[in-house]
């Protein structure tokens, strides 16, 4: 596995793409940090464009390199590996890339602008970690998108669809069930629809962890105290290890029983 | 060399491989021949591993093949369409197969046969379909592996390389290697294969030489053999 994963890792930091994707986070961390003059505002900045865009790039990066690997994919499985090795190695080749140019992208700008003698490590590095899983959660949903589409056109409007659905859609339905049951307790309902949307629960990690919370009301106290706990963040982190193995776990399944 | 037994493949209501059985014996080139969308490649992917069938089972060198990768260290494969990952360069290519083979490989001798010294630095996507062609007969053949299976290796031949294909293929011949072949192209079958297998409607229809096949349609060609087995059976 990791020799694909070296081969998919390498054909990808030599492609145009990945150095579009980290000069531009290299660009918005600059531009921010000068316009802002203050790392903390930066941070939050910084996420509301991570958390849309992150999932986004992730999304259709993964599945045009599904697609277009096909060619390197076939040559692999008519030679001695093991499929899950060829599906995981180019999965982590992908994702590791991406969160690559992630990370420095984000990083050097920070670093340079002087993170290490400011208080918001910890706010800047679990920015970082929530855009790293969401790097691996919506990469490997579209491998899973594309394995069990052949039809690209088909796989590319799923894909689409899946971003739109997790980044804007889900948010307005469950806006709307809190309008339409607000007579009810909704704590516990908000909790958890708040955790099966690895984008809302990144958010709201990252905005809790950032001590803006007095500007939620009554919900931001509740999640606060939920969020806010090692207990919280520890469940938090939970949910988001589970969006990124069970749809890895399908991967390999998938693939193991797919003519090629 | 190959036991399949009962092989049957579907996808979905069309049925190309119905129970199919067949033995492809040590040494000797097979030629698998029949009309388009008679299961040829799909039998020969179901012997690689790379269609699941549905039903029956395969074993290469007595060996079952379900769940088992390890086995396709001693198969070469020449796949139908020459597709290769087109940002690498031939020599990055050809290293990476060796690289995840581990195997000892002779590309040189190969390299030098084809005349592809002045491609080694091209990237292969601006490479012409003859070339690829050349380059996914070197990836096949350097290696020293028992069993070679070649799907539709003339494409876009030139008549010097053709002549170099068919003494590469004499050559494993000669040092007791299983061959197996499909092909369109009768003249050629005719001049390299000890066995034809033909293949109709998912099942073997004929496997025996091409002098048994000639007796049994009463023709004096090949190419016309095979046109009238398909069109004209005989059941005995």
């Amino acid at each position: 596995m990791l020799k694909i994963l070296k081969y998919s890792f390498y054909d990808l930091i030599r492609s145009r793409w990945s150095y579009v994707y980290f000069l531009f986070y290299l660009l918005l961390g600059f531009v921010l940090l000068f316009l802002n003059n203050d790392v903390s505002k930066a941070i939050i900045t910084l996420m509301n464009v991570i958390i849309i865009l992150v999932p986004l790039i992730s999304t259709i990066f993964g599945i045009m390199y599904f697609y277009n690997s096909k060619e390197f994919t076939e040559l692999l499985l008519a030679q001695p590996i093991k499929r899950s090795s060829i599906f995981l190695g180019q999965y982590l080749g992908v994702a590791g890339s991406l969160t690559l140019s992630l990370v420095l992208g984000l990083g050097i700008p920070f670093v340079l602008y002087g993170l290490f003698k400011s208080d918001a490590i910890f706010d800047f590095s679990l920015l970082l970690v929530t855009g790293a899983f969401l790097t691996l959660i919506f990469t490997v949903l579209a491998f899973n998108i594309a394995l069990s589409n052949e039809n690209k056109i088909k796989g590319f409007g799923y894909a689409v669809l899946l971003w739109l659905f997790m980044a804007v859609i889900y948010d307005g339905l469950f806006l709307m069930s809190l309008i339409i049951f607000k007579e009810y307790p909704l704590d516990a309902f908000s909790l958890s629809a708040t955790m099966f949307n690895p984008i809302d629960l990144s958010r709201t990690l990252i905005l809790l962890k950032l001590d803006i919370s007095a500007l939620l009301g009554y919900t931001g106290a509740v999640f606060k105290k939920f969020f806010g706990t090692d207990q919280g963040l520890f469940v938090s982190m939970l949910m988001l290890i589970l969006w990124t193995v069970l749809p890895i776990w399908r991967l390999v399944y998938v693939s193991k029983k797919k003519d090629f | 060399m190959i036991q399949i037994e009962g092989l049957q493949k579907k996808f979905g209501k069309n049925e190309v491989l119905s129970g199919l059985n067949l033995t492809i014996e040590k040494g000797g080139v097979f030629a698998i021949l029949g009309p388009n969308g008679s299961g040829k490649t799909t039998l020969i992917k179901s012997i690689l591993g790379m269609v699941v069938p549905d039903k029956g089972s395969i074993s290469v060198m007595g060996e079952p093949i379900k769940k088992n990768w390890k086995y396709r260290k001693e198969i070469d494969y020449l796949p139908q369409i020459a597709n290769f990952p087109g940002n690498l360069k031939v020599y990055e290519l050809i290293r990476m197969i060796k690289d995840l083979r581990q195997s000892p490989s002779d590309e040189e001798r190969l390299i030098e046969l084809f005349k592809l010294e002045p491609f080694l630095d091209k990237k292969l996507s601006t490479l012409s379909g003859g070339t690829k062609q050349k380059v996914n007969i070197v990836l096949a053949f350097m290696f020293d592996s028992p069993l070679l299976i070649l799907d539709e290796p003339t494409t876009g031949l030139d008549p010097a390389s053709l002549i170099h294909l068919k003494n590469l293929i004499r050559e494993q011949r000669d040092l007791k290697k299983t061959v197996l072949i499909t092909s369109h192209i009768m003249q050629f079958v005719a001049e390299i294969s000890d066995v034809i297998v033909y293949l109709l409607e998912g099942n073997i229809y004929f496997k025996g030489s091409i002098g048994e096949l000639k007796t049994k349609t009463g023709q004096t060609d090949l190419e016309h053999a095979i046109a009238a087995i398909a069109t004209a059976p005989t059941h005995a």
